[in-house]
């Protein structure tokens, strides 16, 4: 099954110079590459929510979930405690993520459950047509904030450390190479991982040229060190001028959730024996 | 006496439905077969709470108006009982918290509250003391307390058959009560029936978040997830139970989840999902009385509309309302399985009566239930999760599969499960869906979906669902009527309703809702309700309540 084609028959509707191509490109590139290093295709779940984001489950060929808004992680999550054997991908947009549900993202981080989350961040509704979202800088002028939006936005890496996510890294759309790193190393990662991918919507945000201009790979930075995470995390708070750190920035190793239900189905025989002890009547007649 | 009722009350925390339940199962000792009605507040401490305990030797699932033992561990319990007491009536109470001269008719005081502080024990073992005293007023062995407190009492036994000791001695043989000639049958809370049966039925996951009053069904199962190698879950909320659920199912493992009305909202968009992914799911709703948080532990029908129409679009669902243990065992097991074999959401109606209530339960007294899986797939051909097909049923492969490709999806879709907008596709997959209600219609012919119960050749029925079938089925045999309980409510069995009603001069429904919400919807079938009788207060309808409803409807007629 390595060898089979990654690509759907589905037409794809994303608009030209779309970040989401990027991704789109690299995680069939990660796929490709995990199959030819044992991870057979068929162990691949990919679950995505609803957005522009969540039309990559229809352009990759293996086995996916196309959830609703803001449930990506729930569903994942299941997958993933049903089968721990299975790799479990799931897509969301900020929107999906950080807003509609931003519950689960914690929690799944607060369980450290072994999925891995790519977070298609262009900090805008592209699919509702231009409001703001969780992470739209402040002042943002949407289409529900003409004057612009009144709040300042969230970091998702400074809360998702804090929820305590076990890999949190941050890629770009622009940066193809490192996007692939990043989402082999997520996966292979054990535990919770997040990437935040700043991913470009050329029709209603396009931040390319500002990008460009402000992030830089991280050298230099020890992923394990909570402190330095931490830095390097509140370096840029999603508003300000500040430059704006790529790579891998904070991993460490942790138990995870699935561990905990590893425990095969009863048989049928035994479960009705057990049934028919506990139901039996208290006792003959005397 | 062929049936009594006991009362047991004092403030929350003083272990009331648990000491319910203990001699619920003395009872049941004697051959007796029980029902057991927990009345609580929603708080933790204080309050007043109380259970009943209805004893009788056929099978009975309601409560009557009139106690034939009062056991007060406080003033509140005898305050707000001891109208409810008869002349024959006998009560026991602790001297130390219950004023003397409140005292009415027949009964004995003991200090209760003293006895522990000098056997230094908790103030919840009072329970032990004031049943062995009530076992020593009607007359039975020791033996037989002392046999049935080792067997349920978890912890502390030795102290609290010291306890019950020293009640039992402090008191003098009033009555006799009887044996009966009957095998004693274990009890079981309608939530642990729905449980059972859901094990039966092949359950391998369940995920819930806690709501009074399926909380205890949780309970349980995390209780016997070791036992039966369960996986049971208790998420961030609601929406992540139903997601969950949904994932699960994607995985190929039979999953339940359990809620009440507030927390079936927030699951609403996921029950839509289940019905346009074709994930199958049951869910337990478990019913109190609305709108919002309204009363949290008290009972009422009132989300059969909200059950048969919840979620957005149009799809097929089950939808059933078991009475008892016995049903509630059988349906759950019935709802798996058609979940499964049809992939759609199933949706067990429970109420806190039902629910939270006990009843004596015997398996052998219930219909086996095939278990049915999915269709599988046959391995040919290409893979297509929603392929189409006379029934509309598609078969399923489950990941990891290394010939399919099993692609699950909430937009509308082909076949493959690839989003589209197409109109000629969106029609053919929606009435793909559709289709499956008329084979599960059909299957479901060859079950009791409408049961009949009471006097047959009455010209008189009393419709009713849910809890009040025993109520109901009661009041029948002294007035003479017929009983026709919905069981069922989607598909909605109108062939069989139209047999069970055949004939009938009068129908009268009887509900736990104000606005008759199984009037209106048999009426919508072309049937005749031609009156009501509604209860909304929170409280189940007592037998003599509900005769009397009954009686002054049947004199008018």
């Amino acid at each position: 099954m390595a060898q089979r084609e990654l690509a759907t028959k589905a037409k794809n509707t994303w608009c030209p110079g779309c970040g989401n191509f990027a991704i789109l490109t690299s995680i069939k590139t990660v796929l490709k590459t995990l199959a030819e290093e044992g991870t057979p295709l068929e162990k691949i779940v990919i679950v995505s929510g609803i957005g522009c984001h969540a039309k990559i489950v229809d352009y990759v060929n293996v086995n996916s979930f196309y959830s609703i808004h803001g449930r990506v992680v729930p569903v994942a999550e299941a997958i993933k405690i049903a089968n721990p054997e299975l790799k479990v991908v799931g897509f969301a947009g900020d929107g999906d993520a950080y807003g509609e549900g931003l519950e689960h993202l914690v929690f799944a981080a607060k369980r450290n459950i072994d999925i891995t989350m790519i977070i298609h961040n262009n900090r805008v509704y592209g699919l509702t047509t231009g409001q703001y979202t969780p992470t739209s800088p402040q002042g943002f002028k949407g289409r529900s904030t003409p004057q612009g939006a009144l709040e300042h936005p969230l970091n998702p890496l400074e809360l998702m450390l804090a929820g305590g996510s076990t890999f949190l890294a941050r890629g770009y759309s622009s940066s193809l190479e490192l996007l692939k790193r990043l989402f082999r190393e997520a996966i292979l990662h054990k535990g919770f991982a997040l990437i935040d991918v700043l991913q470009v919507c050329a029709t209603f945000f396009n931040m390319y040229d500002y990008y460009n201009k402000k992030v830089y790979e991280l050298k230099d930075h020890d992923p394990a060190d909570f402190s330095q995470a931490l830095a390097k995390i509140k370096e840029w708070d999603y508003n300000s001028d500040s430059p704006i750190a790529l790579g891998v920035l904070y991993k460490k190793l942790a138990p995870t959730f699935e561990e905990n239900f590893l425990k095969p189905a009863i048989d049928p025989a035994e479960r009705s024996r057990k049934l028919d002890e506990l139901l039996k009547p208290v006792r003959a007649m005397a | 006496m062929a049936s009594f009722s006991l009362l047991i009350g004092g403030k929350a925390g003083d272990g009331i439905n648990q000491a319910g339940l203990l001699l619920s199962r003395l009872m049941s000792e004697l051959g007796y077969r029980i029902y057991m009605s927990f009345d609580y507040q929603s708080l933790i401490r204080g309050g007043h709470n109380f259970s009943v305990v209805r004893a009788s030797a056929v099978p009975v699932s309601a409560c009557r108006e009139k106690i034939d033992f009062l056991l007060a561990l406080n003033q509140d319990a005898v305050d707000f009982h001891s109208q409810k007491l008869t002349d024959s009536s006998y009560m026991i109470y602790d001297s130390d918290s219950v004023k003397s001269d409140s005292v009415k008719g027949k009964g004995l005081g003991l200090p209760l509250s003293k006895i522990v502080k000098e056997e230094g024990a908790l103030p919840i073992m009072r329970n032990s003391c004031v049943m062995g005293a009530f076992w020593k007023s009607v007359g039975l062995e020791w033996e037989v307390l002392e046999r049935v407190l080792r067997r349920f009492i978890p912890r502390g036994i030795d102290l609290n058959l010291k306890l019950a000791r020293r009640g039992f001695d402090g008191a003098n043989q009033m009555i006799k009560l009887e044996s009966l000639p009957q095998v004693p049958l274990p009890v079981f809370t309608g939530n642990e029936a729905i449980g059972l049966g859901l094990i039966k039925g092949g359950l391998r996951t369940y995920v819930a978040y806690p709501m009074t009053p399926s909380s205890n069904l949780l309970h349980f199962l995390a209780d016997v997830a070791e036992n039966f190698s369960l996986k049971v879950i208790h998420p961030e909320s609601e929406i992540a139970v139903i997601l969950m659920a949904l994932g699960f199912s994607f995985a190929g493992e039979k999953v339940a989840v359990g809620t009440s009305g507030g927390g079936f909202c927030l699951m609403n968009e996921g029950l839509s999902f289940s019905g346009m992914g074709e994930l199958p799911v049951v869910i337990v709703l478990g019913q109190r009385p609305g709108p919002s948080t309204g009363l949290p532990t008290y009972t009422s029908q009132t989300e059969l509309n909200f059950a048969l129409s919840a979620g957005q679009g149009e799809f097929v669902r089950f939808v059933v309302a078991p009475a008892d243990a016995a049903q509630a065992y059988y349906w759950s097991q019935v709802a798996l399985s058609m979940s499964w074999k049809y992939q759609i959401p199933s949706i067990i109606l429970s109420d806190k009566e039902m629910a939270e209530g006990a009843f004596s339960f015997e398996v052998a007294s219930v219909k086996d239930v095939q278990e049915q899986g999915h269709v599988p797939w046959n391995r040919v051909g290409a893979y297509n999760r929603y392929a189409d097909s006379e029934t509309g049923v598609s078969p399923l492969a489950f990941v990891p599969d290394k010939d399919a490709i099993i692609k699950v999806n909430s937009y509308e879709h082909d076949e493959y499960g690839i989003t589209t907008e197409e109109a000629s596709v969106t029609k053919k997959m929606l009435e793909k869906r559709l289709r499956k209600e008329k084979p599960l219609a059909q299957e479901l012919e060859a079950y009791d979906t409408v049961g009949v119960y009471g006097k047959q050749d009455s010209p008189t029925a009393i419709l009713c669902w849910g809890s009040n079938k025993g109520v109901c089925v009661e009041v029948a045999e002294s007035l003479g009527l017929r009983v026709v309980q919905v069981q069922v409510l989607a598909p909605f069995p109108v062939g069989k309703l139209g047999v069970a009603l055949n004939g009938m001069k009068k129908v009268i429904s009887v509900e736990n809702n104000a606005t008759g919400q199984l009037a209106r919807l048999v009426r919508s079938y072309g049937f005749t309700v031609d009156d009501r009788v509604s209860k909304y207060d929170g409280r189940p309808f007592s037998v003599d309540e509900l005769e009397r409803e009954l009686g002054k409807l049947i004199k008018s007629s």
